[in-house]
């Protein structure tokens, strides 16, 4: 391919004729993401007050060893180090943690946030080296739908978890929480189903859908939530977030689970 | 009539300067009637591409206020007025005069890309049969105007200058209009990810955003392109998959 002749003008970090707030989308991104990571960490860590009643964070869905009755193998993995502290949730974080990594939407954003590649569109980069995802390490990104795969077990997962947060030890009933573990469960399966690897894999690759209509159905419905990718993978950030949080409070008494019905 | 400051970059590709203009502003007036007014009252040295004025011919690109536009479609009245607005060259080509740059580049590597290959035609009288909705994903492509706004966002050219290792969203854009036609039988996949370095896009919608024919470049075109190379290059599994199909024939 051509190269082009110089000179072509180039700008120093942060350097840009906007004059626009360019730097406010990166920022915000920066402190929501920031922030989630944190409070994630922290909370994986705590290994308690993570159920409630009927009630499992996501951020332990599935306990696979655990004290709690959700719990399906028992207390703990075997062969767990004695004195080694131990939490379910890091069995089973490293999946929608890694789904969120490699999506395609986190990653440009992250890579403007924290990464200034670019801080912003047409804003001046503090590196002048740059190889983007064509080589080692980000080459790895191209992983993401393996992590798609694990994602779409965890949404059966979940909802699971949501139907059983209907049944209390008297029997059916509607506690607020049952709602936030429903509400958490669809935004997150609206992120997921919106997934770019996934409308690729149901009938993109085809260059004729029309020869195999239900991969055409299940294109159409996944493009619909692909157009508000960024929208559902903040409101499911949120909400797994915020579900974690409400399961949590209760546990510990601070917050009093309301009966509906 | 009211007056507003007009901040242009003056100069070739060795040196040049921004210069301030004073030109009147009237309801719905674009940048390019300013830049016009300003050739016509005070620099009618001042170099300007323009050809159609209707925003689609591509030609009148450039910055204002430090954004890839149109000038033929940025109404002065959505700039502030209180303040000079800055109008510059695009930025990832090489000046040639003023406004002008030298957008040669986008036509030399156009030409390095597989052209269209139809399979064979469908009646006797040489023609094809194509469901609509077959052609409805490549029908956004080609609304491209090939104003190449989207290639000087884009910080790979732009603040990277990997104009010899990567096409630019302009031309994966292209690429995916062959690719996903429903005629076409060219293979183009092994070229987007070794010559056409797909894999330098980083995603980050920049492109998108400044599209005057709002196609959605990254998420209709790009990420679908990097799909497909991830489906014969980075997928251990699908490929198994394909050898034992393959094998039973």
């Amino acid at each position: 391919m051509p190269g082009i002749p110089l000179p072509v003008r180039s700008r120093g970090f942060g350097q840009t004729t906007r004059r626009d707030r360019w730097w406010l989308t990166p920022a915000a991104v920066a402190v929501g993401l920031g922030a989630f990571v944190v409070y994630a960490t922290w909370a994986a860590l705590q290994g308690q007050h993570y159920t409630y009643g009927p009630y499992l964070s996501p951020f332990y869905s599935p306990e696979l060893w655990g004290p709690s009755e959700h719990a399906w193998f028992g207390p703990l993995p075997p062969g767990w180090p004695a004195g080694l502290p131990y939490s379910p949730a890091l069995l089973i974080l490293w999946a929608p943690g890694g789904f969120r990594l490699t999506c395609y939407y986190y990653r440009g954003a992250y890579y403007k946030a924290f990464w200034a590649d670019p801080p912003a569109c047409a804003v001046g980069e503090p590196r002048t080296g740059y190889i983007g995802e064509s080589n080692w390490p980000l080459r790895i990104q191209n992983i993401h739908r393996y992590f798609l795969y694990v994602a779409i077990l965890f949404i059966g997962l979940l909802a699971w978890d949501a139907v059983k947060a209907y049944w209390f030890a008297d029997g059916f009933g509607v506690g607020v929480g049952s709602l936030v573990l429903t509400a958490n469960v669809v935004l997150l399966a609206g992120y997921t189903f919106g997934c770019h690897s996934l409308r690729h894999l149901v009938g993109g690759r085809l260059d004729c859908v029309s020869k195999a209509p239900t991969c055409h159905t299940l294109y159409k419905g996944c493009s619909a939530l692909n157009r508000r990718h960024p929208a559902w993978a903040w409101a499911s950030l949120c909400s797994v977030m915020f579900a974690d949080l409400y399961v949590r409070l209760c546990s510990m008494g601070v917050w009093r689970d309301l009966r509906i019905v | 009539m009211a007056t507003a400051t007009f901040r242009i970059w003056r100069g070739t590709a060795e040196k040049g300067e921004f210069r301030d203009y004073t030109a009147e502003v009237g309801e719905g007036m674009v940048v390019l009637d300013a830049v016009h007014q300003i050739q016509a009252t005070q620099a009618p040295d001042l170099a300007c591409r323009w050809n159609c004025k209707a925003g689609k011919c591509g030609s009148c690109s450039a910055e204002v206020n430090g954004k890839p536009r149109l000038m033929c479609m940025t109404r002065v009245s959505d700039l502030p007025l209180d303040v000079p607005v800055i109008v510059e060259p695009m930025q990832a080509f090489p000046p040639v005069k003023d406004l002008v740059t030298d957008v040669s580049w986008n036509y030399e590597v156009k030409k390095r890309i597989a052209p269209f290959s139809p399979r064979k035609p469908d009646a006797p009288d040489g023609t094809w049969r194509m469901a609509q909705e077959d052609a409805d994903r490549v029908q956004e492509f080609r609304k491209c105007i090939e104003c190449f706004l989207c290639q000087d966002v884009c910080h790979v050219l732009r603040d990277h200058h990997k104009h010899a290792a990567f096409i630019g969203p302009r031309f994966l854009v292209h690429v995916a209009q062959l690719e996903m036609h429903p005629l076409d039988t060219g293979d183009r996949v092994a070229a987007l990810k070794n010559d056409n370095g797909i894999g330098y896009c980083n995603i980050t919608k920049c492109c998108t955003k400044v599209c005057p024919e709002h196609i959605t470049i990254t998420d209709n075109a790009i990420i679908p392109l990097k799909e497909r190379v991830v489906d014969d290059h980075y997928d251990p599994v699908l490929k198994l998959i394909r050898l034992v199909l393959r094998r039973r024939g």
